[in-house]
This record gives C-alpha cells, structure tokens and sequence, in this order.
C-alpha cells in the first residue's frame, strides 16, 4: 500500500502549459506513473474521486479526449455528467457564462472543457468557482495531450533533456502545437517546427523553436517525429494546395526515414489522415509511439484530475 | 443659438492657466465671458490681482484652462441601440469627461444616410447642452454601393461623412465619394481596413496573436488601405481624415503623404497610444477592438506621429458595448470599447506627464484641430468665440471606476487604474454644464 499526500499544483487550473514550471511537469508525470500501474491491473478502479462530480463540457466535436477523460474520471470513481454542444441549450442562445453557472449550481467539483474559441477555459475559470480543466481551446493550447506526449517520451527515453524533437504540419491552428512546444521546451528538450510557410505563424520563433520548410533536413537529426493532423479545409481557405502536395512535401514515409542515421520515434495526436500526414506502414511500423499515447493518455488525466481536486489520496 | 438652462451665461474664470493652442497663448489669465460669448481674456502679467468684478466668479487657480474639448469619433448608437448608449447618455459622459463638443458616426440602425436621420439626431441632441456633429455615411444603408445623398445630408447638418466599420473596398466608390465631396469641402473619415486580409480576426496579428492561437488581423490590412486612400486622395484633390491610426508603417504613410502636400489629416486614440497587445493574455473583451492593439513597437510610433504632428487628433473612439455582448468567448465578443470618460487622463498621464508633448501641442489635438478639420465653430479662446471651455486640475490622481461612468456602458480596459489629471468644469455657450463632485 502506497499513500502520499497531495502536492498542489501551483495553479487551481490547468489552462496550458506556458508558464507551468518544470516541477509542475514533473509532478504531474510522476502522479501519473502511479496511475498507469492501476490500468494495468486486473480491476482497474480506485476510491480517490469518490463523491466528486466532474462535468465534460465539450462544446466542440471530440472522440478520443472525450472518452479519454471520461475513463480517467470513471478509473477515479467520480461522477461524470456528459455536456456535449449538440444536445445543449448553446443553440438556444445561452451564453456560456450562464451555462456554466447553471452546472455549477447544482454542486459539481470540477469542469473539463473543450470549446473552439482560444481562451475560453480562462473565461469559464473567472466566472466560476471551481478548477477547470482545458481539454483543448481553439488553436490556443491542449495541456493534457502535450503531458501525454511527454509522459510517453519519458517513459521511452528517460529523459527529455536535449532530444530532437520535430513538429510537422499545421502549426497556426493546432492547440497541440503549441502545447507541446511550451511543455517540451521547458523540459529541455529541443523543438523545430517544419510544415508549409502558410501554415508557420508569423513570429514563431517567439516559442524558441527552430524553423525549416524542408522536411529532409529537419528530420536529419531527429529523435522524434510528430505529425499533426492537416484539416481537409486548409485546402479551400488557400493555405494549401492541395493534400497531394502535402504529402510529396511534408508526408512522413519510409522512403523519407531510410536514409536517416538514427532510428526515429514517430507521434501523433490523432485522428490520423493516413497517407496525407502518415503513410500506413509509418504509423503502424515498430518505431511508432501513437497507440502508447492512447493509453498514457488515460492515466495522465487521472494525474491531473487527482492533483487538480485537492483530494488526499490513497492507493492501494 | 445657445441653450439655456436658466443660467446665466456671463462668467470670470478667475486666476487659471489659459491654454490656447490656436493662437499660442499660455499665460495666467482672468477669463470674461458675457451673453455666452468670450468677452475678454485679460493676462495676469499686466494685471497681478483678481480683476473686480459683479460677475459670478469661478476660481481656477492652478487650474488649467482650455477651449472646450471636441471628440471628433464616438459612436452613441441612437438609434438602435438605446440599451447601449443614447444621444444624452453619452452626452452626460462627453461633459464628465471634458467635451463640450463630438461628432458621432453613423452606424446606427437605421444608419444616418438620409436627412431625416440627421435631424433626429440633432433634435435629440436638442435636450442636451453637448454640440453634436453628426457625421453621415457614405454609402447608402453602408453598403459600400451607392453615394448618399451628400449634399441633403451636409444641409440636415452632418458635418462629414465615413463608412466607419464598414470600410470602402471598392476603390472606385472611393474615388467618386472623394471628388464629390469636394462640392462641400468636407473630410471623408476613412476607417482603413482591407476586410479580406482581416476576416475572422480578432487581434494584431503578430507574436502575441502567436502565442495566444487567436486570429490575426496583419497591421498590412490597415495599412494597404491608408496606401490606396492617400493615393485616391492625391489623385482627386478630395479631402481625407484616416480613423484610428494603429501601425507604425500607416503612421509613416501618412508622414509622408503630408510632405507631398496630400490634404490628409489622421487621429489616434488612447487605448492605440497607451496599451499593447501583450495585455490580451487575459483574453479580457474589453482589450478587443477594431483596428485591434498593436505591438509595443507601434504604439511608439503612434505616440512619435503625435508629438511630430502627423497625427493631427485624439479621438476616443466610444463603442459603448452592453454587458452581456461583452462577457463571452473573446472570439464571440464585439470590436470596441468606451472612451470619454478617460480620453483627457489617459493623454495626461500618458503623453504629457513622460513628455511627449506639451500641453499646449495635447490640447490642439482635442480643440483646435478637430474643430478645423470638422469646420465646426469652437476649438479656441479667443475674444468673440463661443464661450466653450474646460477646465482641468492637471495634477489631481484619481482612479478609474467603471460603475461611476455616465455612460450606459462599462465596456472600458482602464478600470482601476490611476490616472493623473480630473476634469473641474465644463462650460458650453457661457453655461456651466458639469462640476466635478468632489
């Protein structure tokens, strides 16, 4: 039997990770190495969230970080109440100020929000009184997919001080981007961000990443490949070409990997276009991490649920 | 015609610093105002004491004194919006913040395009003692089409005209609009903004659009447009005023355009001269609006264009926002916040406390020019000019409070903030209009 007390967050939230320091990281990373022990068990469940009731409110379409957290929150034992946009008073012209005050009012513990306007967490954290959660704001950030990512490279590397890490795609819309960036920088890893020049935001290097339009020489040096999803609708907005030329330029094949010296780890947040970002035998071959992500994805969560509810815990 | 309220309109202002950028006068002074009208303006050096007089008498010493100021851009949105603002609400808030006179643009629902339109305004304005100028649109219903009825317009009494918030794409409905309105030598006002280089934005597009994931609005689009319009302007001899100027590279554009002789004048306001785009990272909805804060970079060349005189005005801006359009997703809230109350304190504070100018070169901005460029009366002191006059307490300290604004509206980024320098009074036609409570 293992107990320990909570060590807080220095936050009550958690809206991203720019800012968050690295013992916050680490914290969060060690909490959930305890987690991923119980998902291996034979019953996968634990007390610590007992009596706790935790609301999704996601008001943008998501499959996997619903359901991701909806299992962390189920593992732990809370309550889970579903809001998703489609069944909500949203369309009726609520604002979300209101919605969410009406949630609170019947007693709930903490929020998870996905919503499509950057900065809407930040909102919700002023208008009411409990920790919120950000499951992903608009192009802003993606804190929880960003600690997976890091728990899943930690956990094959050790370390990530001083790996190669290389983010390819669509960096001006992706929240994951950018979590990722803030999250891997402050852990000392090194970041470059290669895509189409349409897709770079301007100023990027305010990240301190390094920039390169040529995926060939990007990847040269390489520890880690991770590819982000392109939007279908990147093409008619006159971003792209076309996903043809995506995937000549940027797609992630075998041909592209054989002449690199080291073995490369191959990511990505999902879902996957398979061959526009990926090609089939990238994302299914020996060196990809993607189906890991899916799992230490669950236990993160319970991490960052666990931390962010003040509970003291005891696992057994 | 001047407006009573049962006051006397005969006045001394007696022992204040007298300010009168039109004329360069800067000296201690009594002020004699008779039947609503300066009378007399007699210099403290050539008299030491109080000069005796049956007249009722205002103390202003250590006070400055200065023509009344003009607010050449809000937005008092009636009709349509009387839940926002109304003719005399901002009017209440024009006087509290110093004004005596503002001109208020036309995107109203019904919009000012038609006669009939700025005259209700103006019989609204009738039961305030504020000089309101209404400034007319362009194009009919603001549709970018087809001109107005400029002349009927300008003989209801708009005073210029602007598609303000709905900028001109066509250049050619530009070209016309400005020969045309040569007939009537007044200023188009033209909010700079190419529409599809800034759609779906919501801030500067920059570092800080960047980090945050928001949508950028590039300083280009702005830019791109001041470009076309002082080229427009060159070519047909019309007469142009550019909106809100935000980006360094407009201010140079206009700078420029100045040196070749090009009869364009520019404004600024205080949110563009005295915040940055660094301040989003609240996501707060009173930090957007249209054109958005720029970069820390821009803002010095706003500041450098009004101590050179590129920038001829200070204008607030005054987009009175309800309560519950701004408190939601920053994406989701409307472009634009309140200015009157804080226009005089912020340039105090801002530009002339650290020297950027003086307050003779702050004062032009908001009197002398803005009534030039408007062809409106007021703007100085000087004997036989309309009695409308602003008195200051340039070294008072208050702070911001929003719930204690006369507008209707509390959608203001400068809450609880110190700013130095308090309005003491208002006097418009030789009326007293507005004392300061305490």
């Amino acid at each position: 039997m293992r107990r320990w007390r909570t060590l807080a967050l220095k936050s009550r939230h958690l809206l991203g990770l720019e800012g968050m320091s690295k013992e916050d990281i680490e914290l969060i990373l060690d909490t959930a190495t305890s987690f991923k022990e119980i998902l291996e068990r034979p019953i996968p469940k634990v007390p610590t969230l007992r009596g706790k009731t935790i609301v999704n409110l996601f008001f943008e379409a998501s499959t996997r970080t619903r359901i991701s957290f909806e299992l962390a929150e189920k593992r732990l034992s809370a309550d889970t109440v579903n809001f998703s946009k489609a069944t909500s008073s949203v369309q009726k012209g609520e604002t979300l100020k209101d919605t969410a005050r009406n949630i609170e009012a019947m007693k709930i513990d903490m929020v998870v929000m996905r919503h499509s306007a950057p900065g809407a967490p930040h909102f919700l954290a002023r208008c009411l009184d409990v920790p919120i959660l950000n499951a992903g704001d608009g192009a802003h950030e993606h804190p929880t997919q960003a600690l997976l990512d890091m728990y899943t490279l930690r956990e094959k590397y050790g370390t990530l001080e001083g790996l190669n890490v290389v983010i390819v795609g669509d960096i001006s819309h992706s929240r994951v981007a950018r979590s990722d960036i803030w999250g891997l920088k402050t852990m000392g890893a090194r970041v470059t961000v290669c895509g189409p020049s349409t897709l770079i935001p301007v100023e990027v290097d305010a990240f301190g990443v390094n920039v390169n339009y040529n995926i060939d020489e990007a990847i040269q040096d390489a520890d880690v490949i991770y590819a982000l999803r392109i939007q279908m609708e990147r093409q008619t907005s006159g971003l792209l070409p076309s996903s043809r030329e995506y995937h000549h330029r940027f797609g992630i094949t075998q041909e592209r990997l054989r002449p690199l010296k080291k073995r490369v780890t191959i990511m990505h947040p999902g879902p996957i276009n398979r061959g526009v970002e990926l090609a089939s035998d990238v994302a299914d071959g020996e060196h990809s991490l993607i189906l890991d992500q899916v799992l230490n994805g669950v236990a993160v969560r319970m991490a960052v649920l666990y931390l962010l509810s003040g509970e003291e815990g005891t696992v057994e | 015609m001047s407006k009573k309220n049962g006051q006397c309109e005969s006045l001394v202002i007696q022992g204040g610093r007298v300010i009168d950028p039109g004329s360069n006068f800067d000296e201690e002074a009594d002020l004699f105002i008779e039947k609503g009208r300066i009378k007399e303006i007699r210099s403290r050096k050539t008299q030491k004491s109080s000069s005796r007089t049956s007249m009722p008498v205002i103390d202003a010493t250590e006070k400055i004194v200065v023509p009344g100021l003009i607010d050449m851009h809000v937005h008092l949105r009636e009709p349509g919006r009387e839940d926002e603002e109304t003719i005399v609400s901002g009017s209440e808030a024009a006087m509290a913040g110093g004004f005596t006179g503002v001109a208020c643009m036309p995107n109203t629902e019904p919009p000012i395009d038609d006669g009939s339109v700025v005259r209700f305004v103006l019989r609204k304005a009738e039961s305030t003692p504020i000089k309101v100028y209404p400034v007319a649109a362009i194009t009919k219903g603001r549709q970018g089409k087809e001109l107005t009825e400029i002349g009927d317009l300008v003989s209801a009494g708009a005073v210029a005209v602007s598609d303000d918030g709905s900028p001109l794409s066509d250049p050619e409905i530009m070209r016309r609009a400005l020969e045309y309105t040569k007939m009537f030598d007044i200023p188009i006002i033209s909010h700079c903004e190419d529409l599809s280089l800034t759609s779906r934005g919501v801030m500067n597009e920059g570092r800080m659009s960047t980090l945050l994931g928001l949508r950028g609005m590039p300083p280009v689009a702005e830019e791109i447009m001041v470009a076309r319009d002082i080229a427009l302007t060159e070519y047909t001899g019309g007469r142009l005023h550019i909106a809100h100027v935000s980006t360094a590279r407009s201010v140079e554009l206009i700078r420029e355009a100045k040196r070749r002789g090009v009869r364009v004048t520019a404004e600024a306001t205080p949110h563009h001269f005295s915040l940055n785009d660094e301040s989003l990272r609240t996501f707060d909805t009173n930090l957007k609006m249209n054109p958005p804060l720029r970069t820390a970079r821009d803002v010095e060349a706003i500041k450098e264009g009004l101590a050179d005189g590129t920038i001829d005005v200070i204008a607030s801006d005054h987009a009175p926002h309800s309560i519950e359009e701004k408190e939601v997703e920053f994406d989701a809230a409307p472009f634009g916040i309140i200015g009157l109350e804080t226009t005089l304190g912020l340039v105090l504070t801002e530009l002339v406390e650290p020297g950027v100018f003086d307050f003779s070169a702050a004062f032009a901005t908001m009197t002398l020019h803005p009534a030039q460029i408007l062809g409106v009366e007021g703007g100085r002191l000087q004997k036989g000019e309309k009695a409308d006059v602003t008195i200051i307490d340039p070294l008072k300290k208050w702070t911001v409070a929003v719930h204690r604004f006369k507008s209707k509206s509390r959608n203001s980024p400068f809450g609880g903030r110190e700013l130095t320098g308090k309005i003491e009074c208002v006097i418009i036609d030789g009326v007293t209009v507005f004392r300061s409570q305490n």
